[in-house]
């Protein structure tokens, strides 16, 4: 274990398999806000056939202490089977996927156009005056997309918050 | 995780013959052992009073006030180590419910508490006394249930008497549509197979108890620091502490959840510890080389100032909730387990390894805490002349001399509630409890109007015991409404108030604090206590001078109804050590009776007054 008294502040990727059903995530959720830790994104869908559990993505970040309270605070909630520190745990990869809304007309569209071929976005949506971009990857890549896009007419975005999974053979 | 087939809602037999939801409900309650439910009827849960009017099995305790049913569920659950439940209507019956839960939960007392609520198709449209009870009670509860399918409820009952009662115990509220009270619903029986997620560690790690016992032995400075976890872990417990106290030769220290589970009157017992605990304890804590934590959280009344708590020792910490590891102190060595089975495991360990002890260190560590004990930080002074003023402190060490002689007399047992403030710390510091369960105080939450319906919990599941509730004045009147429900079910509770017509413990903070600008701390206008408990059809008594007291007390004792005794005390008074909020465990301020040098007051800072 790193040093609980480590004061840096870390980002940390949680994944917590839980039973599905009602109020589960509002018990993480309040977790969350009753005891002041902060979410820095937040995905959950059920990933067993007949609504047994779902799985919950958090990307926090704290110091190391207060990473290993939230996960042993996670855990002991009753309908939590699991909590995993993918960030601690070992390499993992995380996705996320953003769609965007491109409004202009002229060079910028074409420009926009030119530069979602450059980062693998998907056209999902056009019409002659705006672009739906659908783009997978990184939050950082997606950052970066969408920095590149504000100057040319960047109107909207929707982003899913990560999800993420460890390398390997390793199981949840 | 083992792979362990899943308990999902077993499927009546299509023979079984359904019964209305309410009967159903007590079924599963009497199968889960519960005989006395503490409650207050109302609309919602009208189909579950009717079902208990019908049967015997299981008593119905009539509160007037559904926070002090919870109150007394947890006197039963804590005075007995069982489960204690509760019955409470939708609406305003759950939310009065709420301070108790929550005082439930802080403290870890098992509970299991049913709500009524409005039928199903009637939830989330604003309906009369409809309140959004699993909402509002999530961070109030351990967890809790709203039953929407009748084939659920004989399960969800029995899993939430499992979950009130594993691991760290606490409340659990189960909330009832009435359409679910009323329509068909299966029985199904207490689940053979564990539970499909919950299922908290018990057994320590042994390689971290031979790390744990390695640093005991090596110790030259220990301490053990106990708290309400080995209370909950059982009897048993408090014996396996004692055990390891005379094979250590160790000093031990209590947490106010703690206390009883050692004896108190036992000489390496140094007190309790922490804001108002004792100078030795405090400093023990302070100077250790090797601190044994046993089912305490080190809570903030425990540790003073985190920067300055013990600092540089090798702290062990047992605990049965991981998340009160390394929360508020990072530890060295961390013991995930039951109390009792993590100090089977020490003992166990101790007598294989095979390395003695430092007995020179040891005895030169006792030698230093007999110095700090030599300074007598609980002591005062009490007047004997006629009509002398009464001390709280010497009111409550008649108490403890009076009710010992009369259990070595009559054999009858003394268990102890309290309210909150300063009277609760001067019965942590001046009764000597020697027994678990004997003890029932609001902790964590620090619930003004705790004890008289916790003492009515006490005496319902200890029908022959003599219940006493140490209260102040303020406190006693936040729930004094029960003393109509001792007079009702005969219940001899007896209420014992240190009377000094303040909120003492809010004046001691304004004189310390806030240049003795006592506000609104003044209990104005009080009732005449004595004339109080005769208009409940008690009996009430007073002592306004020390040459009184012993007099009321044994008439206290001796009277076979609920009682009210109101012992005027010292106004002035206030409770020492004190360790004020903010400061370290060696910053204490000591009485009046002591040595300035010993109490400069150099605690308290502007930064420690902006904390609680």
């Amino acid at each position: 274990m790193t040093s609980l008294q480590d004061t840096t502040i870390r980002s940390a990727t949680i994944s917590v398999l839980v039973e599905n059903e009602a109020g589960v995530l509002a018990r993480v959720v309040g977790l969350f806000s009753g005891r002041g830790y902060n979410i820095d994104s937040l995905t959950v869908a059920p990933v067993e056939g007949d609504g047994g559990r779902s799985r919950i993505n958090i990307v926090t970040s704290g110091t190391t202490m207060v990473i290993e309270q939230i996960k042993a605070q996670l855990d002991r909630l009753v309908p939590v089977h699991r909590v995993a520190d993918l960030t601690q745990d070992g390499p993992h990869i995380a996705r996320e996927m953003a769609l965007i809304k491109v409004v202009g007309t002229g060079m910028n569209r074409t420009e926009a156009l030119r530069l979602a071929d450059a980062f693998r976005a998907r056209v999902v949506d056009a019409t002659i005056e705006s672009f739906v971009f659908e783009m997978t990857g990184q939050t950082d890549k997606l950052d970066a997309f969408i920095d590149v896009l504000r100057p040319l007419g960047l109107a909207e975005v929707s982003r899913t918050g990560i999800a993420a999974i460890a390398r390997g053979k390793r199981g949840f | 995780m083992s792979t362990i087939t899943s308990s999902a809602p077993a499927k009546p037999a299509a023979t079984e013959e359904m019964e209305a939801g309410a009967e159903v409900l007590l079924r599963a309650l009497k199968e889960q052992g519960v005989e006395v439910i503490f409650g207050y009827p109302g609309g919602a849960v009208l189909p579950i009073y009717d079902a208990i009017f019908q049967q015997n099995a299981i008593r119905h305790v009539l509160v007037r006030h559904e926070q002090a049913a919870v109150h007394a569920a947890e006197g039963y659950a804590r005075s007995t180590g069982k489960v204690g439940c509760v019955l409470v209507t939708s609406g305003p019956g759950a939310t009065n419910a709420v301070t108790g839960l929550l005082d439930a939960l802080m403290d870890s007392i098992p509970l299991v508490c049913l709500t009524g609520q409005v039928p199903t198709h009637l939830i989330g449209n604003d309906a009369f006394q409809e309140a959004d009870t699993t909402g509002i009670t999530r961070p109030a509860t351990k967890h809790n249930y709203l039953v929407k399918k009748a084939e659920d409820l004989a399960r969800v009952v029995h899993e939430a008497f499992y979950v009130a009662k594993s691991g760290r115990p606490g409340p659990v509220v189960i909330d009832l549509p009435k359409d679910i009270l009323i329509g068909r619903a299966p029985y199904t029986p207490k689940p053979e197979t564990l539970h499909r997620s919950y299922r908290p560690q018990t057994a320590p790690d042994a390689v971290q108890i031979a790390r744990a016992v390695a640093a005991l032995k090596g110790a030259k400075r220990p301490i053990i620091y106990s708290g309400g976890g080995v209370i909950n872990a059982g009897p048993a417990a408090s014996e396996l502490l004692i055990k390891l106290v005379r094979t250590s030769g160790f000093p031990i220290t209590s947490t106010l959840m703690g206390l009883g589970a050692y004896p108190s009157n036992d000489d390496k017992f140094l007190g309790m510890l922490g804001m108002h605990g004792t100078y030795e304890a405090n400093l023990a804590m302070h100077g250790c080389d090797v601190m044994l934590n046993v089912g305490a959280r080190f809570d903030d009344r425990v540790t003073g100032r985190l920067n300055a708590f013990s600092i540089g020792s090798t702290k062990i910490h047992i605990d049965i909730d991981p998340s009160s590891i390394n929360k508020n102190v990072p530890v060295d060595i961390a013991i995930v387990g039951d109390a009792r089975q993590a100090l089977e495991a020490i003992l166990e360990a101790w007598d294989a390894d095979t390395t003695t002890q430092d007995a020179g260190a040891l005895a030169d560590w006792w030698a230093q805490i007999n110095r700090w004990q030599s300074i007598k930080c609980l002591k005062y002074t009490q007047t004997h002349e006629k009509g002398g003023i009464i001390k709280p402190q010497y009111a409550i060490e008649r108490l403890y001399q009076l009710t010992r002689e009369h259990e070595a007399k009559t054999g009858q047992q003394t268990f102890i509630s309290t309210e909150v403030g300063q009277h609760q710390m001067w019965a942590a510091q001046y009764f000597r409890f020697d027994q678990p369960n004997r003890w029932m105080t609001s902790g964590g939450l620090g619930t003004m109007g705790y004890g008289l319906p916790a003492a009515m919990g006490m005496q319902v599941a200890n029908p022959g015991a003599l219940c006493i509730d140490i209260s102040g004045e303020a406190s006693f009147m936040m729930n004094m409404q029960e003393m109509a429900t001792l007079t009702q079910y005969r219940l001899p509770v007896k209420v014992f108030i240190l009377n000094n017509q303040y909120m003492g413990m809010v004046r001691q903070w304004q004189e310390l604090l806030h240049g003795s600008r006592y506000s609104e701390s003044y209990s104005e206008a009080l009732p005449d206590f004595v004339k109080l408990a005769e208009a409940f059809n008690g009996t009430g008594m007073r002592a306004t001078s020390v040459d009184q007291l012993d007099d009321v007390i044994r008439a206290m004792i001796a009277a076979p109804g609920p009682v009210i005794a109101d012992i005027c005390v010292d106004q002035k008074e206030n409770c020492f050590p004190m360790i004020p909020s903010g400061a370290a465990h060696n910053d204490m301020i000591l009485g009046p009776e002591h040595d300035s040098k010993l109490s400069d007051g150099s605690g308290l800072t502007d930064a420690g007054m902006a904390l609680v």
